[in-house]
């Protein structure tokens, strides 16, 4: 019952016109979720075939060109379809408006528009696997001069990429007008919830640093459909301004992922300690500085592509500075949950999944970072695993955290809370047994991107593989027991987590209109003494 | 849902945008000034091929068009709606005589076999090479910034009629002259980087 209820509540025209063509925020915000779920689902299996070649050193059942292809697919689809827009776009347009008392985001029209351009470019990357001269292989990075060369299908897939850019300008465009316009009576900004602000900071990284990337793709493939040269030395141009221009997008880009799964974060853990969040204003603070200094680092991937030294320092030191916002965030958090009353709910326990798995991939991140070290892991597999404990152990698990903690919002209905408690603890335990082994590899010299490696990796390759089955069957599990539970789980009360934020007050799932009157704000975010519950 | 108007924040988004607009063009006026670090004596060589006095008409035919899309956001401002609308059919004029002049200007160099990958520059300097690799890339994407702008003012005269943009709401015309003043603007960058180097 409760699923059909509210903006859910079936219409009177076709589903198509209903959902597809919608402009209720809520209801593109629920299409963006399925399709990220669905996405994510297609990376897991290709992430799997990955592990599963692996196991044993040598060609097992897919070859070298298979491989490369496999690996590529599953870096596009997991950046670019999957945990770009997971957050911001699918639970920011959910509860961005809802936490803001107001009626839709700022252009609703756009935001149908962006969900398109996000259909549409997802199925140009899907399409360029089939057509063409085969599956791209160059990886999710496209660098030159390879991607100028490959036969493969490389112009399509770029050209997806371009139009997601695009559809996540949008989407940020129109969360930076919907704050600065559509807040409620007496919602300053002091009293915006954290996650509100952290999708305020990722949307100018949305805006400033995406053109960079859809310029560079552009050029893949002007290059390769006019040979234009820009990036062949041989006619004046330079490879390496490529790694440049691709890296000014993509390093912003991973705070894209990061900070509004943080802003998540931020929102779970006062509602499951009772108490406000410890330092507010030091948090935003922190993210607008990442927003701002994350946008000043991307050479670092670059220490060993032959930049002058001078220019290796600094970066190397400016990439230390913006660790220091993120950590600073880690001890809000940890200073929030002393002496709290702590309820150990899902949500929280996904938030703290969340915060380890984060330090681990955080701090092998000042590894990469220091030039000296990094020289001797790059494009290793201490890369892959430094990467994937940030943005699956990260991101991820920001998402996850944000689904259950929204499931009875968006669903009106409660979830199995001690299986979804099971999955996260076999989640935490198989990332772990996934990407700690990728250390230890790339510390011994397995460099990433092969097929095949020498006997001497086996053990630890096989330690991966065994995680990849642990980290499947906790997310089968969760998402057995979600799907389950949006049908069958128990109605759930409009404020089961007794928060203090403004969707709450509505019910669930929330009505087409949001509000019948306007909110008049009175007190802040995180003042639970404040908590009514209305049921 | 009711229709929600808010001028100011169709301003700002549109403000917003033309940044991202900004940055697009930036990243290829970097790699311009880096090549052109690299090759000062070949690029100043390249540009003496381009064609200055086409280069220059279609400049001030961009300004003008520029100007009558202000002189449209203005009469329709004053509430003159068919003033606002001959004005803008003056901007579209103007952007088709733009792209005319640029259509003939490549095509002469085409025919005597300059563009990226023919066989008559294949032993040239590499910076001579370069310079016309964005050369194309860079009017090539301002070009068709004007083809949108001019689907973007057709849109926009069809709101009038409709009056969905009137005297009292006139956002979209004004957006759309932002837009346009952006487009003139970069030209107005490309012209002396390209044609006047030397
Ligand atoms: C069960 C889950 C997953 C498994 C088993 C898995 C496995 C792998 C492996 C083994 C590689 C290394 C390929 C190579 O360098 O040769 C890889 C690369 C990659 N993965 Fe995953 N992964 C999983 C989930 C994710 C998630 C959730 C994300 C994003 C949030 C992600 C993003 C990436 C990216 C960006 C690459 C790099 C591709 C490249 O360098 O070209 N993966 N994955
Ligand atoms: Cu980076």
């Amino acid at each position: 019952m409760a699923v059909d209820a509210g903006f859910m509540t079936p219409g009177n025209r076709s589903w198509v016109r209903e959902w597809l063509f919608t402009i209720d925020h809520k209801r593109i915000g629920m299409l963006y979720l399925w399709s990220v779920l669905a996405f994510f689902t297609v990376g897991v299996f290709l992430g799997l075939i990955i592990r599963l070649e692996l196991f044993r050193p040598g060609e097992d059942f897919v070859g070298p060109q298979a491989y490369n292809a496999i690996f590529t697919l599953h870096g596009v689809i997991m950046i670019f379809l999957v945990v770009i827009p997971s957050i911001p776009a699918a639970f920011g347009n959910i509860f961005l408006p809802l936490q803001l008392g107001a009626e839709d985001v700022a252009f609703p029209r756009l935001n149908m528009f962006s969900f398109w351009l996000y259909v549409i470019g997802g199925g140009t990357a899907l399409v360029s696997l089939f057509t063409g001269g085969g599956a791209p292989d160059t990886g999710w990075t496209f660098y030159v001069p390879f991607s100028a060369q490959t036969t493969t299908n490389v112009s399509a897939a770029v050209a997806g990429v371009f139009i997601l850019g695009f559809s996540s300008i949008l989407t940020g465009l129109n969360f930076i007008v919907t704050i600065h316009r559509l807040r409620a009576p007496g919602l300053t900004w002091t009293r915006l919830t954290l996650f509100a602000w952290s999708l305020y900071a990722t949307a100018w990284i949305q805006v400033l640093a995406t053109p960079i990337l859809s310029i560079t793709v552009v050029l893949i493939v002007l290059e390769r459909m006019l040979g234009m040269g820009i990036f062949d030395p041989a006619r004046g141009g330079d490879p390496i301004l490529y790694q440049h221009l691709f890296w000014i997008y993509s390093h912003p880009a991973v705070y894209i992922m990061i900070l509004p799964a943080m802003g998540v974060i931020s929102d779970i853990i006062p509602v499951f300690c009772r108490k406000s969040i410890f330092g507010y204003k030091t948090i935003v603070g922190s993210s607008l500085a990442i927003a701002f200094a994350g946008s000043l680092v991307w050479a670092h991937h670059m220490f060993v592509s032959g930049m002058s030294d001078t220019a290796v320092m600094v970066f190397s030191l400016l990439t230390f500075i913006v660790a220091v916002p993120s950590a600073v965030k880690v001890f809000n958090w940890l200073s929030t949950m002393y002496k709290g009353s702590i309820r150990p709910e899902p949500p929280l326990i996904y938030a703290l999944g969340f915060i380890f798995l984060f330090a681990m991939g955080g701090i092998t991140g000042l590894v990469l970072g220091s030039a000296g070290t990094d020289m001797h892991v790059h494009d290793t597999y201490f890369v892959v695993g430094h990467f994937h404990y940030v943005i699956f152990g990260g991101t991820g698990f920001g998402m996850f955290a944000a689904i259950h903690y929204w499931f009875p919002k968006m669903y009106g209905r409660m979830y199995d809370r001690k299986q979804a408690t099971i999955a996260a603890v076999l989640l935490v335990i198989g990332l772990n047994g996934l990407y700690f082994p990728m250390y230890l590899l790339g510390l011994a010299g397995m460099p990433r991107r092969y097929y095949d490696y020498l006997p001497q990796f086996t053990e630890l390759h096989q330690y991966s593989t065994y995680g990849s089955w642990i980290t499947f069957a906790g997310l089968a599990l969760m998402i057995y027991n979600l799907i389950r539970s949006r049908y069958r789980g128990p109605e759930a009360e409009r404020n089961p987590w007794q928060a203090a934020t403004l969707e709450w007050t509505l019910p669930s799932p929330p009505p087409t209109h949001n509000f019948d009157r306007e909110p008049v704000v009175t007190h802040g975010p995180y003042d639970f003494g404040e908590v009514r519950d209305h049921d | 849902m009711t229709e929600h108007r808010d001028y100011h924040g169709a301003k700002m988004g549109m403000w917003l945008f033309l940044f991202t607009e900004v940055l697009l063009f930036g990243g290829l006026f970097v790699l311009f000034s880096v090549t052109f670090g690299r090759f000062p004596q070949e690029f100043h060589e390249a540009s003496q091929l381009l064609d200055v006095t086409m280069g220059t008409t279609n400049t001030v035919v961009l300004i003008t068009s520029s100007l009558f899309a202000a002189l449209a956001v203005t009469a329709l401002q004053k509430g003159d709606r068919r003033l606002a609308e001959i004005f803008i059919g003056l901007t579209v004029l103007l952007a088709c005589c733009f792209l005319v002049i640029k259509y003939f200007e490549w095509t002469h160099k085409f025919h005597v076999g300059i563009y990226p990958g023919s066989a008559a520059i294949a032993d040239w300097a590499p910076g001579k090479q370069a310079f016309f690799s964005l050369y194309y890339t860079m009017t090539g994407l301002h070009g068709l910034h004007v083809v949108i702008g001019m689907a973007v003012f057709g849109w926009v005269w069809m709101q009038i009629r409709v009056e969905k943009c009137t005297p009292e709401y006139f956002v979209a015309l004004e957006n759309a002259g932002l837009y346009w003043h952006l487009v003139d603007l970069i030209w107005i960058y490309l012209f002396p980087l390209y044609y006047l180097i030397t």
